[in-house]
């Protein structure tokens, strides 16, 4: 075991991928001598040479689309994507070409792409750079999409997508790069199951369901509520999709309650999602209707109201709150 | 077969040499004969207002009173040189390196950076300034130029659009597309391209196997190479292309070949891919003494030149950074503002609920359970 942080267990992940596959190529922008904006690419030019990690030009659709290209032609291409918010010059080709070529091609063509996306909000960017756009991608048939939480996942999952043969776009909590956590570099790939949830902490009076850089709030709140005698159990949700509903289903059947939380906006997000799986799989087990506290349906705001966008500890405890039926932000709004 | 022209340096316009020696140009000569001591000091004086806005952008970083700061260090002779050509009525659509722009525009240097501090995603009203707000995702603004100047054609105006980007800008496909709207309705827009040789860490000869300037002439829209860091050059090739635009000539293209001194933004550190002597190439060239240079030559005492320049970027700076430092953060419950023009449920709905939040903290001080802890 060694103490990695985040960013250099990914660096790490990449560098075993390559070595194991001769096919593993790194496109993306300033990826090389740079090692990427976030250092995640470090010193991997200088040791695989400019063939397998490929400085590109400043334009994503073509990023994405000579990934493609790449693809047929049997490489197994993960892609940087500098920040979330300039993924979208590249949607047309993720969801058009890299997520239906496998369908389109009765199977034929497979696009073992990996598109790596640091996201998220908290680290007081300028405008497009702290963006939560999975639900576009978990919305779209073909793509697996995952966000690791912690190093060892970032390390192992990271790995695990660049191995799988469908495409995988890698949700990576960029304001968690810093944070550094015990991985197990000798383990190879080994883990849970890419597409798998893993619950964090025990517990027995509510679910609360968390991905990326929330999952330590969540486990912070989690410990907070401690003190007012309110066991929560944490489910790092890991894959958004496929979502893991067995492992979801199982701990709201036990505890008979069901926090989402995330901080992209509300409507049509992963909460709403797993609320309304839950809720059929689970009705009858359910004390509460479903609670979501997520970001608001806002574009991104300018870093000095970011924290009052974000989901944090209070926001997450006020929510468990709400579902607990204790007093809460909105219990003047009952009866 | 005809070649690819590659980066070779020749066929550069020039009007000032480094050395700031007057070089003749038959094109642009005639575009500057109003161009006296007076204006040139006048442009000088530009120049270094604007580099001391770019020195305190990089300080008030430093000191954690800005998140971020993108200087233009080394671009001033290409931003005023552009920025003075331009009629008040001429819309500009920038990037996010403007800020010479933004200065010939009249927007207080304070509005330019208060974006950079987060206590605003638009540090001015664009139709108050003729000019858009900056553009972060790369190259998407120079298709706004296009568009706004197929409107100047179809209304009937007699205005331009300007555009700029950098040379990282180029490869993206906005940027083509938009050369290939402006040249298909014969728009009267103008692309200036900084080239300012990186993209972040990632050369100029990685976006483009030939000079830019060669580019826009596959796509019909005739081009200017010319030198960035002379102002006399880049007023006369950006007055030609607005004269263009306005007598019905359709679009042109300005690549202005400079150099970005400073590191791509505060966050970067350019020492990790660039030999620091091309630095020291580049300094030589450097826009303001160039101009210093030649105005010594014209008889001016470069002393007293700086200190009349130095006046004005004082009185500058200081207004600068009282309004920075003073600048009150947003409220909360700002940030609902704006997303649509008329009430949505939704997000009203999550306004209210957000507003019922916020005051339990309000009450905290008496509340002794549930509420904020
Ligand atoms: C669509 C998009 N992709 C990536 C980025 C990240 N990025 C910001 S500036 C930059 C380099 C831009 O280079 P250039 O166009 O030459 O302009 P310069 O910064 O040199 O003025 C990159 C890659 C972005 N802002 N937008
Ligand atoms: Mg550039």
């Amino acid at each position: 075991m060694s103490a990695l942080t985040f960013g250099k267990a990914l660096n790490a992940g990449l560098r075993h991928s390559m070595e194991a596959d001769s096919k593993v190529v790194l496109m993306g922008e300033d990826i090389g001598k740079l090692g990427g904006v976030f250092r995640i690419t470090d010193g991997l030019q200088k040791d695989f040479g400019q063939h397998r990690v490929i400085d590109t030009p400043l334009a994503e659709s073509g990023i994405v689309g000579t990934a493609v290209g790449m693809a047929y032609r049997g490489f197994r291409p993960v892609v940087e994507i500098q920040f979330d918010g300039f993924v979208y010059p590249a949607f047309d080709q993720i969801v058009s070409q890299v997520a239906k070529l496998h369908y389109r091609t009765h199977g034929q063509v497979s696009m073992p792409l990996t598109i790596r996306i640091p996201f998220g909000g908290g680290i007081g960017s300028p405008e497009h750079h702290s963006e939560s756009p999975e639900a576009y991608f978990a919305h779209t048939a073909g793509l697996r999409v995952v966000s690791p939480s912690n190093p060892q996942d970032a390390y192992v999952m990271l790995q695990q997508a660049i191995a799988c043969n469908d495409p995988v776009v890698f949700f990576e909590p960029k304001r968690r790069y810093h944070e550094r956590g015990e991985v197990d570099l000798d383990g190879g790939m080994a883990g849970p199951d890419l597409g798998s949830a893993v619950i964090r902490r025990r517990g027995t009076d509510v679910t609360l369901v968390a991905y990326g850089a929330l999952v330590k709030t969540a486990l912070d709140a989690a410990t907070a509520a401690e003190d007012d005698g309110i066991s929560i159990e944490v489910i790092d949700l890991r894959s958004l999709s496929p979502v893991d509903y067995a492992t979801v289903e199982a701990s709201v059947k036990r505890t008979g309650r069901l926090v989402v939380t995330h901080e992209a906006a509300q409507t049509l997000g992963l909460g709403a999602e797993i609320a309304a799986s839950i809720t059929e799989r689970c009705f009858y087990h359910l004390e509460h209707a479903p609670v979501r506290v997520t970001g608001f349906d806002i574009p991104y705001p300018y870093s000095k109201l970011e924290m009052h966008h974000l989901p944090d500890l209070d926001r997450i405890l006020d929510g468990v709150d709400r579902a607990m039926d204790r007093p809460n932000s909105l219990s003047s709004l009952e009866g | 077969m005809s070649q690819p022209a590659g980066h070779r340096d020749e066929g550069l316009i020039q009007l000032i040499d480094p050395s700031g020696r007057r070089t003749p140009n038959e094109e642009l000569d005639p575009w500057v004969t109003d161009v006296d001591v007076d204006a040139l000091r006048g442009l000088h004086t530009d120049m270094v207002a604007i580099r001391r806005i770019d020195q305190e952008g990089t300080a008030l970083q430093r000191q954690g009173e800005l998140a971020l700061w993108p200087p233009l260090l080394g671009q001033e002779a290409a931003q005023i040189g552009a920025g003075r050509a331009l009629e008040d009525d001429d819309f500009i659509f920038p990037s996010y390196r403007e800020t010479g722009l933004a200065y010939c525009r009249g927007v207080d240097a304070e509005d330019t950076l208060r974006v950079w501090r987060g206590n605003a995603y638009s540090g001015w009203d664009p139709f108050g300034k003729n000019m858009a707000t900056p553009q972060i995702i790369i190259g998407a603004q120079t298709l706004h130029a296009a568009g706004y100047a197929m409107g100047i054609k179809y209304d009937g105006g007699s205005q331009a659009a300007i555009t700029f980007f950098g040379d990282g800008a180029t490869s993206q496909g906005d940027v083509n597309e938009a050369m290939v709207f402006a040249a298909s309705y014969q728009a009267p827009v103008v692309f200036f391209c900084q080239n300012n040789h990186w993209a972040i860490s990632e050369p100029v000869e990685l976006q483009s196997n030939t000079h830019i300037a060669d580019r826009p002439v596959g796509f019909g829209i005739p081009s200017l190479r010319v030198d960035g860091n002379d102002v006399l050059a880049c007023l006369a090739a950006t007055r030609i292309a607005l004269d263009r635009a306005r007598t019905g000539n359709g679009p042109t293209f300005i690549e202005a070949v400079t150099y970005r001194m400073g590191p791509h933004t505060t966050a970067d550190d350019p020492t990790r891919y660039r030999d620091a002597n091309e630095l020291d190439l580049w300094a030589a060239k450097d826009p303001i003494e160039r101009l210093e240079k030649h105005l010594a030559g014209l008889g001016l005492d470069t002393a007293e030149l700086q200190a009349g320049a130095a006046v004005v970027a004082d009185a500058v700076a200081e207004k600068l950074r009282k309004a920075i430092i003073g600048l009150q953060d947003p409220q909360p419950m700002d940030v609902f503002e704006n997303v649509y023009s008329q009430p949505h449920a939704t997000l009203d709905r999550q306004r209210e609920h957000y507003a019922l939040y916020q005051q339990q903290f309000a009450d905290a001080g008496s509340a002794t359970e549930g509420g904020a802890r």
